[in-house]
């Protein structure tokens, strides 16, 4: 598999400049529950307007559902969550997640960006840039779902870009793809980041962390262990928990 | 005798296999046009009583075409309160039967094709804002081949059903005679040679829209569209 080419994507609709933006993002005593479990508790999180924040924490800790009440696809149960003092629909509408197993709808892939440039209202003139973007321009005939793990998740991407979101979700959005397509959806991450996209993403690869993160978020037991900047996180974590998943301990 | 009647193209044959099909061929798009979005909108929406209208509506999946027959008749004869239209003992009114026969059916097989999709496609559709007109329609989209699927097995149902269009229609010679009530008919008359030459091309259409439902699914998986 060829990596993707990073063409350049411009958007043609310019975002409202006057409008103040989502960011930056404050959580304060956030809690979850979910049938009497209690899944995040006590949580606070302060997000500056810009760079690429990496979510990491063993398998459980609260990571995905984390990400989902932020993006405002569940409720919480306790606490609060701040976009800028914008209505939960706005915050939505102005975000984008991708998903850890792509859903892509049984279209071809061209029409799969089009379904979101349409429902968006943004002029489908767009698709083809999108889909150079994320190299798949030739497969733009091809049933979605008969792409590859990784031209599944650059697709998954293109139409998350589609939306021009100001706030990126990915929740282990390169678990189970191979070394090039990781390198291919990281710098389209990079690019999107570069061009003032906020990120927001979860992922195990200590690798792609250290590669991507302005600061890291590590999440324990539904609450912030530590949240640092990448530059101090990785060679000297602060709390224990963050400590032993560097290491490759087990944190209980 | 009766495979000659069917290739010498006997015209009173065809009128009834003609009328016939385009009885049951109303009803069934009749039948979609109703049922797919209610069984959508069912699908999709989460409301008291809603385990009661699930029940509901697979109980009317099992109406018996007799007494669709029946309630249809009451209500359209004359002095049933659609009288005035003069209704009863026309096509109209068979294909009126045969949908309420079927739009259950429909409705209630595309609630669970369109359930089993909109949990795989529910936390995508929130993320990208949808409306529920939207996820409507992109769910109808997306599950299109099973819906086909759907649509035929209605369609299956009403050519094949005989109480409900006997009742509304009165099997009138060139007027609403189809393919089932000719049978019923010719039988107990003994002209066995026409009811089996019908019997024949009901079983023809049948394999046909077996046939067809399993082309459309292959073609569909093909293309990783199921
Ligand atoms: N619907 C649910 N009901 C109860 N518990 C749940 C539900 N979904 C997830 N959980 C629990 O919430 C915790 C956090 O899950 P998740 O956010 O998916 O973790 P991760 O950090 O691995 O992404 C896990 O312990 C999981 O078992
Ligand atoms: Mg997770």
């Amino acid at each position: 598999m060829s990596n993707a080419q990073i063409a350049t994507f411009s958007p043609t609709a310019q975002r409202v400049t006057t409008d103040p933006c989502l960011l930056p993002l404050r959580v304060r005593d956030l809690g979850l529950k979910c049938a009497e479990t209690s899944i995040l508790h006590g949580l606070d999180l302060d997000l500056a307007p810009r760079g690429c924040t990496v979510i990491m924490g063993p398998n459980g800790a609260g990571k995905s559902m984390l990400l989902k009440l932020l993006h405002g696809l569940i409720q919480p149960t306790a606490g609060r969550i701040e976009w800028g003092g914008k209505s939960p629909t706005e915050v939505t509408a102005r975000q984008a997640m991708v998903f850890q197993k792509p859903v892509l709808l049984r279209r071809s892939v061209g029409a799969n960006i089009d379904f979101v440039l349409k429902a968006r209202r943004k002029p489908l003139t767009q698709r083809d840039s999108l889909l150079e973007h994320v190299g798949l321009l030739h497969k733009a005939r091809d049933p979605a779902r008969r792409l590859s793990g990784g031209e599944a998740q650059r697709l998954a991407l293109a139409r998350a870009l589609a939306s021009e979101p100001e706030v990126l979700f990915l929740d282990e959005a390169t678990a189970s793809l191979d070394p090039a397509s990781v390198k291919a959806i990281e710098d389209i991450i990079l690019d999107a980041s570069a061009r003032g996209i906020r990120i927001i993403l979860v992922t195990h690869d200590i690798g792609q962390a250290k590669r991507l993160a302005d600061d890291v978020v590590f999440l324990q037991g539904g609450r912030v262990a530590e949240h640092s900047a990448a530059r101090d996180f990785f060679p000297n974590p602060q709390s224990p928990a963050a400590r032993d998943y560097l290491n490759g301990r087990l944190v209980f | 005798m009766a495979v000659q009647l069917v290739i010498s193209g006997d015209a009173d044959l065809f009128e009834i296999v003609g009328l016939s099909l385009r009885v049951s061929l109303s009803a069934t798009l009749l039948a979609c046009l109703i049922g797919f979005p209610v069984g959508a909108l069912v699908a999709i929406s989460r409301f008291p009583g809603r385990g009661a209208v699930l029940v509901l509506m697979n109980a009317l999946m099992g109406l018996p075409p007799v007494v669709v027959g029946l309630l249809v008749y009451l209500h359209l004869s004359r002095s049933g309160p659609l009288g005035f239209l003069g209704l009863l003992y026309t096509p109209t009114a068979m294909i009126i039967a045969q949908t309420i026969l079927i739009a259950p059916i429909v409705a209630a097989l595309s609630r669970q094709v369109i359930e089993d999709l909109h949990a795989e496609y529910a936390e995508q559709f929130r993320s990208l804002c949808l409306s529920r007109m939207q996820t409507v329609t992109a769910l109808l989209w997306d599950a299109r081949y099973s819906l086909l699927t759907v649509g035929l097995a209605g369609f299956g149902r009403a050519v094949a059903e005989v109480g409900a269009v006997i009742i509304v229609g009165g099997n009138i010679d060139h007027l609403t005679r189809v393919m089932t009530t000719a049978i019923a008919l010719e039988t107990s008359k003994g002209d066995l040679a026409l009811a089996l030459a019908l019997g024949l091309i009901l079983l023809v259409i049948a394999l046909g829209v077996n046939a067809a439902v399993q082309g459309l699914r292959m073609s569909a998986r093909r293309q990783a569209y199921v």
